[in-house]
């Protein structure tokens, strides 16, 4: 196996940036944990014992968009083995968001839902039981008034000015330093457009992704003798899950101790921080390890997916195949809450025109909001879907104009040293040598001056 | 309903439980007996992260009455190797990188090994048949199954007494 992938290594591509051979580039080597995996042995967070550890389960909205009249849980509470039911007045801070660690606000997410639920699975109250079973009965019987409000559950719905606002901000859009949406520009594409030979538009859709991990998102915290608390947790970010959960929880970073790093898959799914900051206050309240984990259900139904999009390219292109004008209108489903698909639109339109040199581009982005999962990270989020839909309309470039889609792409591809719209100057470019390597093996053949292009020169 | 015993063996060691009526096998093994490298994915019979053998029969874990394993012989990933020498399964999966996160590993290793065990040399379909209740989200079944039929080829070469 390793010879083989050593084979497919282009050691003349890219030789000046190399020092020496390679040692593990272009091997298989065993992955540390393998041995682990196979005898059985690695430890999952799930995989350790606590004495008199409780469980959570969670009551959460049966509401797309409502406002919530009360919460009784005096049926819950008569449950055997129910110890603590926790709501929104338990948790010190209850507003918050999780990428307030880099700087992006405002606080706009309850840990536990106060007076209206945003989405269906919305969190309302953390039953602690004894065991899972009278947990799961007791959530069941928390009676959770509600009065219905129109739900948005369409982004572009979301969208018209009529449209009901679902977040307490009056509009269905987050905020970029005052502007309903992210705008990356260069050149006059506006003037290309008049000078090009043709137009092509088209838009593209996609569903929102579930991760599915074989093991779902959960944490066990534990009080420690000396007042603070280990996090055992499958999570893929420990140090956002500690920060986050300290600020939720009002205690100093120092506080709390996250023990990871062993994950049953997660692609992105398990970077929110929803389990911690319970399964700990939980801990907090009773004095008692706790463990709160997403059944298969909830990890279908709550954990956040990729988001949905939907993008619109408006190409001018000339009779050569140049395509010297981009505009891109791109709309990304935040679903209820923002989690990281702030972060996700700024990387989608930044990631615009794709690997290519259009020297006019307009590209504008909207998060927006709708009453529907919270979408967050997940495998390359912000640039998958806007790939997909790149390298769609290059093909549909390539026909039109009855090019070859390789060389059309060989002829637009990026080079080293180039600009980017939103003015990042192009470093280490691979697509002309990727196109290269993919014709040659499923057998294209390329003209000469094609083979002999390079993503290092113009050319 | 009253508690019970029930008693098993589990990797060749003799087992007497007291088990709650309802209680799952997959956690009976876990919690009681220690068991861990038996996963529960999904605790509906949906991903077989939890097959285990009851009497050298693939079965999932999640869906089997811990009550009903009395008298049974019972094998878990645990007891896969032998002498602390892995089976050729658990070298094979290694060998073809056919394990990332692991969570699903022990499961495929186990439904694996029950077709190894009745068919020591399976067609590509058997082997994809055999895991068709396995769901693996990380690697990809191409190099499990590839893994599989490795293995199958090494244990063709060992002695029998080995295998
Ligand atoms: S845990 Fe048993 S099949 Fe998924
Ligand atoms: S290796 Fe992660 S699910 Fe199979």
């Amino acid at each position: 196996m390793s010879a083989d992938i050593t084979a497919r290594i282009r050691e003349d591509i890219f030789a000046a940036e190399r020092a020496g051979v390679f040692r593990a580039v272009g091997r298989a080597l065993p992955r540390i944990d393998a041995r682990a995996h196979v005898s059985g042995s690695t430890r999952y967070y799930a995989d350790r014992s606590f004495p008199g550890l409780l469980h959570v389960v969670m009551a959460r909205s049966e509401r797309h968009h409502a406002l919530i009249g009360g919460i009784d849980l005096s049926a819950a509470e008569a449950v055997k083995g129910v110890v603590r039911i926790l709501t929104h007045k338990d948790v010190p801070n209850n507003w918050y968001t999780i990428l307030k660690l880099i700087g992006m606000g405002p606080d706009e997410e309850p840990v536990l839902a106060e007076d209206r639920v945003l989405y269906r699975g919305e969190p309302v109250a953390a039953v602690l039981a004894e065991t899972a079973d009278a947990a799961r009965e007791a959530a069941g019987k928390v009676r959770i008034a509600y009065e219905d409000l129109p739900a948005v559950l369409d982004i572009e719905a979301a969208m018209l000015t009529d449209a009901s606002a679902i977040k307490p901000h009056g509009s269905n859009l987050f905020i970029y330093d005052g502007r309903d949406h992210f705008h990356v520009h260069c050149g006059d594409t506006e003037a290309a457009f008049c000078e090009v030979e043709h137009i092509l538009e088209h838009s593209y859709q996609s569903s929102p992704i579930e991760h599915a991990p074989v093991e779902t998102t959960g944490a066990i915290a534990v009080p420690e003798p000396n007042g603070r608390y280990s996090i055992h947790s499958n999570t893929q970010a420990a140090f956002f899950t500690l920060d986050n959960a300290a600020l939720i929880l009002g205690v100093p970073f120092r506080h709390l101790r996250v023990i990871g790093g062993t994950v049953g898959g997660g692609f992105g799914g398990k970077v929110d921080v929803i389990v911690e900051p319970i399964a700990v206050l939980g801990a907090m309240r009773t004095g008692r390890p706790v463990k709160y984990a997403f059944s298969r259900e909830e990890e279908m139904q709550v954990s956040s997916p990729r988001a949905a999009e939907r993008i619109r390219i408006k190409d001018g292109v000339m009779a050569d195949g140049r395509i010297i004008a981009r505009d891109v209108r791109i709309l990304v489903d935040a679903g209820a809450y923002s989690r990281h698909s702030p972060y996700g639109t700024i990387k989608a339109a930044a990631h615009m025109p794709g690997p290519y040199t259009v020297p006019n581009v307009t590209i504008n982005a909207w998060c927006v909001y709708t009453n529907r999962t919270p979408s967050s990270a997940m495998r390359g989020f912000g640039v998958t879907i806007g790939d997909f839909a790149v390298e769609v309309q290059m093909d549909r470039i390539a026909r039109l104009l009855g090019r070859d889609p390789f060389e059309l792409r060989l002829q637009n591809a990026y080079r080293d040293g180039e600009m980017k719209p939103h003015r990042k100057k192009v470093e280490g470019a691979a697509l002309v040598e990727v196109v290269q390597a993919a014709a040659e093996r499923i057998g294209h053949s390329l003209p000469p001056e094609y083979r002999a292009m390079s993503s290092s020169r113009k050319g | 309903m009253r508690s019970s015993f029930v008693s098993f063996t589990l990797n060749g060691e003799e087992k007497e439980l007291l088990i709650a009526p309802g209680q799952r096998l997959v956690d009976v093994l876990r919690e009681q007996c220690g068991a861990m490298g038996t996963r529960n994915g999904c605790g509906q019979g949906g991903c077989g992260a939890c097959t285990v053998h009851v009497d050298a029969v693939p079965m999932l874990s999640c869906l089997v009455l811990a009550e009903l394993a009395e008298g049974c012989d019972i094998l878990t990933i645990e007891g896969a190797a032998r002498d602390r020498t892995l089976h050729a399964l658990q070298e094979a999966f290694v060998a073809e990188a056919a394990t990332q996160c692991g969570f699903c590993t022990a499961g495929m290793i186990m439904a694996a090994k029950a077709l190894l065990d009745r068919d020591p040399a399976p067609q590509r379909e058997a082997v994809v048949e055999a895991l068709s209740g396995n769901v693996c989200r990380c690697t990809g079944y191409e190099p499990i199954i590839a893994a599989v039929l490795a293995a199958a080829a090494m244990l063709a070469r060992l002695p029998a007494a080995a295998a």
